[in-house]
């Protein structure tokens, strides 16, 4: 069973991004670039399969710049066999990228599509879901605990008051959540095996997909800002801080 | 232009984000309808019809719409799709987990997490866990929308007299089904509903102490509790309880952070909270940066304080 893991290249978490002056957007240029964090647990979680012995092969994705490589040859450093890139300087939006993994799950005939349930930088939490559409496929988002047999899966799910378990029919969808794995470290030698894996390289328009985006972005501003308060000298001035100055309780 | 709010409930009762939901839904123009699709949900359908500013119910019945699966919730949705302009859900697990899947269907890009609208095809969405706000506009017929809920103000839960419809479900899609779940019963205020919320970090050190320690000034304010990713992850404090970027989205009156030292994607989930408070012994923590109040001390003795001062 293959089992193939879409990567996003972002802006590294620990990252405080500045918006530009003129409104257009982030500043990106000469910031540190990582993968997305929920894309590492979705790639360990594979390749924890794979060492399971339940998949046999493990494919990488990204759809994006040619930089977006780095972030596969990470992906094959961590376990992944190949990997493909779909190259485009386009803006590229959940909608167009759900298409684009389509395109390459047609070809590719995984049982098992693993992808990080957001990406860090838009915030969407859109394109596991919307692949699942395209594909009619069974989808369970925000997992924490997975198990394949016997041609399902069995994947345990963070929701709002706690845990639920489905059971979806293979081939499936699956979003990582936090807890599902911590991604092991990356090695020298095992970064030095990943520059001899596979990595081909394909355009959107290889696949036949319409990219155009959906939704304009208009302008991007800084938030309103929130200014530090006062320090209290002891929890008598606090309580009374708490009662007669901003009154909430 | 007419919208429809996906309801979120469960089953004898709608869930509070619902609320917030058709406020928004009421500032995209015209009418807003609300789809309830459940097990046994005539109790939610009824409560729904009675939200202000909702003028129809729509309710659909199934053992398969029991546990929201969203193969059936978004081919429910999708269904009905061609009679609305704007189609929102709750920004909630629910919610995210079913709207994308109605997009793609659909073929409509979706906007995420909107915490203001502009205009009918206009909306302020956060991104970068909160450290920019872009205002995007939908390009597509139909708008596919998740909601912030502490954008919006709660639509009253009464003085609505809207009509119920019944209406013939779809089939079960038969490509996943409901296991079992756990679900923490717990007397205290929803997370995201709360009005006050006493929330533990990592500091806290150990499961024993994060409820030894919050719970009985959690008692006292009548809050929820939450928790810090690393207090999460560190096994402190179950995953529902957490806020942030990709947790939990909040803005309660008052907001006790206590032993938080308050990380880029823990402020991106509470910065909007009325009145916070920190308590944390060191003094460079970046919470204080966002605190009303700080007060620098050692939370094993300062916390029991607060709570016998209350």
């Amino acid at each position: 069973m293959k089992i193939l893991v879409p990567v996003k290249r972002v802006v590294d978490y620990n990252v405080k991004v500045r918006v530009k002056s003129d409104g257009s957007g982030v500043d990106i240029a000469n910031v540190k670039m990582s993968m997305n964090p929920f894309d590492e647990i979705a790639i360990e979680e594979a390749v924890r399969l794979k060492e399971k012995g339940v998949a046999t092969e493990v494919i990488a994705v990204s759809c994006g710049v040619l930089q977006c490589q780095e972030t596969l040859r990470t992906a094959m450093a961590i376990g992944a066999d190949r990997a493909i890139l779909v190259e485009t300087a386009e803006e590229l939006q959940p909608l167009a990228v759900a298409k684009l993994l389509k395109a390459l799950v047609d070809k590719e005939q995984p049982q098992l599509v693993i992808l990080g349930k957001q990406a860090i930088d838009d915030d969407c939490n859109q394109t596991g879901q919307m692949l699942a559409a395209l594909l009619g496929w069974g989808q369970a988002t925000f997992a924490s605990k997975v198990e394949v047999a016997d041609g399902k899966a069995n994947v345990t799910r963070e929701v709002d008051g706690g845990l639920e378990t489905l059971s979806l029919t293979l081939p499936a969808i699956i979003t990582t959540d936090l807890r599902l794995n911590e991604p092991r470290y990356v090695t020298l030698p095992n970064i030095m095996k990943a520059k001899k894996k596979t990595l081909e390289n394909v355009k959107p328009a290889d696949l036949g997909v319409d990219v155009a985006p959906r939704i304009k972005t208009l302008k991007v501003s800084e938030p309103p800002k929130r200014s530090a308060g006062v320090k209290v000298a002891d929890v008598a001035a606090l309580v009374d801080k708490l009662k007669n100055e901003a009154k909430v309780i | 232009m007419t919208s429809l709010v996906i309801a979120e409930h469960d089953n004898a009762s709608i869930r509070p984000a619902t609320l917030n939901t058709v406020t928004a839904a009421s500032q995209c123009g015209g009418d807003v309808h609300v789809l309830v699709a459940g097990k046994g949900a005539q109790a939610a359908a009824e409560a729904a019809s009675k939200i202000a500013g909702v003028s129809k119910v729509i309710h659909v019945e199934g053992e398969h719409f029991a546990h929201g699966l969203a193969e059936n919730m978004a081919a429910q949705v999708v269904g009905m799709a061609k009679a609305y302009s704007h189609i929102l859900f709750p920004a909630t697990a629910s919610g995210k987990n079913i709207a994308p899947r109605v997009a793609a269907l659909l073929d409509v890009g979706q906007i995420s997490d909107i915490t203001k609208v502009d205009a009918a095809d206009t909306f302020e969405r956060p991104i970068y866990a909160g450290n920019a706000i872009a205002i995007v506009q939908s390009l597509d017929a139909t708008k596919v929308i998740t909601v912030r809920t502490t954008g919006f103000d709660a639509a009253a839960s009464t003085g609505g007299s809207a009509s119920v419809e019944t209406l013939d479900g779809v089939t079960d899609s038969g490509k996943s089904s409901f296991l079992g779940a756990e679900i923490a019963k717990s007397d205290r205020p929803e997370l995201t509903a709360a009005k006050i919320i006493v929330s533990g970090g990592r500091a806290l050190g150990s499961n024993e102490k994060f409820h030894e320690v919050l719970e009985p000034l959690a008692d006292k304010l009548g809050a929820a509790l939450g928790a810090s990713r690393a207090a999460v992850d560190a096994g402190y404090a179950p995953n529902d309880w957490q806020v942030g970027q990709t947790g939990k989205i909040v803005a309660p009156q008052l907001y006790v952070a206590i032993g938080i030292s308050g990380a880029i994607q823990h402020l991106a989930g509470m910065k909007d909270s009325k009145v916070i408070v920190a308590i944390n012994k060191d003094a460079e923590a970046p919470i204080f940066g966002v605190a009303d109040y700080g007060l620098e001390a050692d939370l094993f003795n300062a916390v029991p304080e607060l709570t016998a001062a209350l």
